[in-house]
């Protein structure tokens, strides 16, 4: 069994490995990262390839840009998903246009690596769930993984891409464990993960809330209420024809995600059901548009949890 | 200086890079005047000694990043005319398809890794450029032209402090024409200026005359030896005066007239060829050659781009991912 964040460093140095134009750059990189995911890289890749930088959001994104454009393969490490902040300009009116606004000749072959969402109370600025924004955004892919071997398998998919990949490194879920096999295969961008099968409802979510889903589905099963459970695991390109055909077989779709449920990836989804089944019973589940607060009571208060996935799936079975 | 054979040869082409970007630069902006460009477009009339001064000292190979102002660093890095022009005027063969404009010209063919809309935007993309050229083992270098408005934004400082910290083969570029689009650039800016930011981050800067571009050739053939050895980045620091507004619709006419005319008076190619006369490299009638030759040139490339296909609609939907 292998820890997620172990899956993510054997995936990395697997891929470091095989392609010397692979190299990772961001801060506290040589001293393995924050969370491990580098560790023994200096020794195996040395500094040139394995490069801890300044605190400059800006240039380490634009930087991995402009050394993929010469043909070399970075990985973009922001090391916690709020500080992409500080470089939205490199991203959204840099990497995300390049390929398109100069007719395809850019080929920006990297990956940005955003470990989100919320973890150990962390407060306001470092536990946001902004996945949304990105797949607004044109011109990028965004893959949300949630178990060891789909991060695994999606990071070698996100190396070896010619396209920018934003990866939202699961940071609540570090230290969940599952298998991985010993050479990781790509897994293919924008599929699905059928995490268990049922005729009740479906439930699709990604990311940190899977095992909150699983959870939820626990106890329904408990009741007698089979849940169909599918893991996106990528925002875009997203699975949507697994989605309508699952949402239109069980008649029912509930879309559950940590995100702020105000115009929420969720939102996108449940759009797109009404449009391709319609009659499909449709509901979501997501934070209130509330900042992240700090402590445990407050926190517990607006995050959603299994109890509240449960009664959402309630009210939907009632409709 | 001493006109040898061979800076003979290297002074008429410096010479005639400037003619070209004055005369592509006249031609599509009246182009733009006739409604037949359409969006923005930032002319660089009067600055052409800084883009063909640097440029020229330059491989195929190396990069460069470039502004919102850059037909300029375009053409004198060797990106093709018919490709720009019909860039400019919207049409499939441009060099993005169309999809770019004046504001977004890209010629990866020679190195010339695109203009941007967003000032400053260049700096990180050149420093990385000439991060992967290191990583490969490669001895070409990333030149990054950016103007005085630059210096005030964040990447400027986070840019220059990088490629000192890593020694990349970098050459930074600031194009000085004293004002951010509508402001004056001192009115806005604290301290001693570009040369003591660089100096401050253990980047050497040097300032010329931007509007000679003997002095500027001179500056940037030594600067881009050393970053090409491996001495690190450098920054050249070249002073030049925008003739134009900020855009083709702006008259600049806050501006006093009496110094518009004396900016206009000392602009690069007179000035240039002033010299070149006095030290016997050509002719009048040669000089006046070449600058007939280059506004023949853009305006038959204006009207091959008149006559070009627009982008099939369909164009609209590809190239946002490559997968």
């Amino acid at each position: 069994m292998t820890t997620l964040v172990e899956a993510l460093r054997l995936a990395a140095l697997q891929e470091m490995k095989r392609d010397p134009r692979v190299w990772v750059l961001g801060e506290d990189v040589a001293r393995g990262g924050l969370f491990g995911q580098y560790r023994g890289f200096l020794e195996k890749f040395g500094p040139d390839r394995v490069v801890s930088t300044p605190i400059s959001e800006a240039v380490i994104m634009g930087a991995g840009l402009g050394a993929a454009l010469v043909g070399t393969r970075p990985i973009i490490e922001m090391r916690i998903f709020d500080f992409v902040m500080c470089a939205m300009d490199e991203l959204v009116n840099q990497i995300a246009k390049i390929r398109y606004m100069f007719g395809g000749q850019a080929r920006p072959s990297l990956v940005v690596r955003m470990p989100h969402g919320l973890w150990r109370n962390s407060a306001a600025q470092h536990s946001q769930v902004l996945e949304a924004w990105f797949a607004h955004l044109p011109g990028v892919v965004v893959v949300a993984p949630s178990t060891p071997a789909d991060a695994a398998g999606l990071l070698v998919s996100a190396i070896r891409s010619d396209d920018p990949v934003l990866f939202f490194d699961p940071k609540n879920l570090f230290g969940v464990e599952g298998e991985v096999p010993e050479v990781i295969e790509p897994i293919p961008f924008g599929r699905v993960r059928r995490v268990q099968s049922g005729n009740g409802l479906t439930i699709v979510s990604w990311s940190a809330l899977m095992p909150a889903v699983q959870q939820a589905a626990a106890v329904l099963a408990s009741r007698g209420i089979g849940a169909e459970i599918l893991d996106l695991r990528c925002l875009w390109p997203w699975d949507q024809a697994a989605v309508v055909a699952s949402a239109r077989r069980t008649g029912r779709l509930l879309v559950a995600h940590e995100a702020v449920e105000v115009g929420g990836f969720g939102a996108e989804i449940i759009a797109c059901v009404a449009e391709h089944a319609p009659g499909v019973k449709l509901a979501r589940c997501g934070m209130p548009r509330v900042p992240l607060p700090f402590s445990p009571p407050l926190e517990e208060a607006i995050k959603v949890t299994p109890a509240k996935i449960v009664a959402a799936a309630d009210r939907l079975l009632a409709r | 200086m001493n006109a040898t054979t061979a800076n003979a040869a290297h002074w008429l082409a410096l010479h005639r890079s400037m003619c070209r970007i004055r005369a592509f630069e006249e031609t599509a902006l009246a182009a733009h005047q006739a409604g037949d460009i359409p969006g923005p477009l930032h002319v660089s009339i009067g600055q052409e000694a800084v883009a063909a001064g640097v440029c020229l000292n330059l491989r195929r190979e190396d990069r460069i990043t470039s502004n919102h102002r850059g037909h300029g660093h375009a053409l004198a890095k060797g990106a093709g005319v018919a490709g720009m022009m019909e860039e400019l005027h919207g049409r499939a063969g441009g060099h993005c398809g169309g999809k770019g404009g004046s504001m977004h010209i890209a010629d990866f063919s020679v190195g010339m890794l695109g203009a941007n809309g967003v000032v400053a935007g260049g700096i990180p993309i050149a420093v990385g450029a000439a991060q992967g050229l290191k990583l490969l083992g490669l001895d070409h270098i990333a030149v990054c032209f950016f103007g005085d408005g630059a210096i005030n934004r964040g990447p400027f400082l986070e840019g220059l402090n990088w490629a000192a910290l890593y020694r990349l083969p970098v050459l930074f570029v600031c194009e000085d024409n004293g004002v951010a689009a509508f402001t004056r650039a001192a009115d806005v800016t604290a301290g001693p200026g570009v040369v003591a930011r660089a100096a401050a981050l253990g980047v050497p800067a040097v300032t010329v005359d931007g509007n000679d571009v003997g002095a500027v050739d001179a500056a940037a053939a030594r600067l881009v030896a050393e970053v090409r050895g491996g001495a690190g980045p450098r920054l050249l620091h070249a002073q030049t005066y925008r003739h134009t507004g900020h855009t083709s619709t702006d008259a600049a006419a806050w501006r006093p007239a009496d110094e518009v005319a004396a900016a206009k008076q000392g602009e690069p190619i007179a000035r240039f060829e002033a010299r070149l006369l006095a030290e016997g490299v050509a002719t009048a009638a040669e000089l006046a050659a070449v600058r007939e030759d280059a506004l023949a040139e853009m305006q038959a490339a204006r009207a091959a781009a008149m006559a070009a296909p627009w982008p099939d609609p369909a164009t609209a939907f590809s190239d946002v991912l490559g997968a």
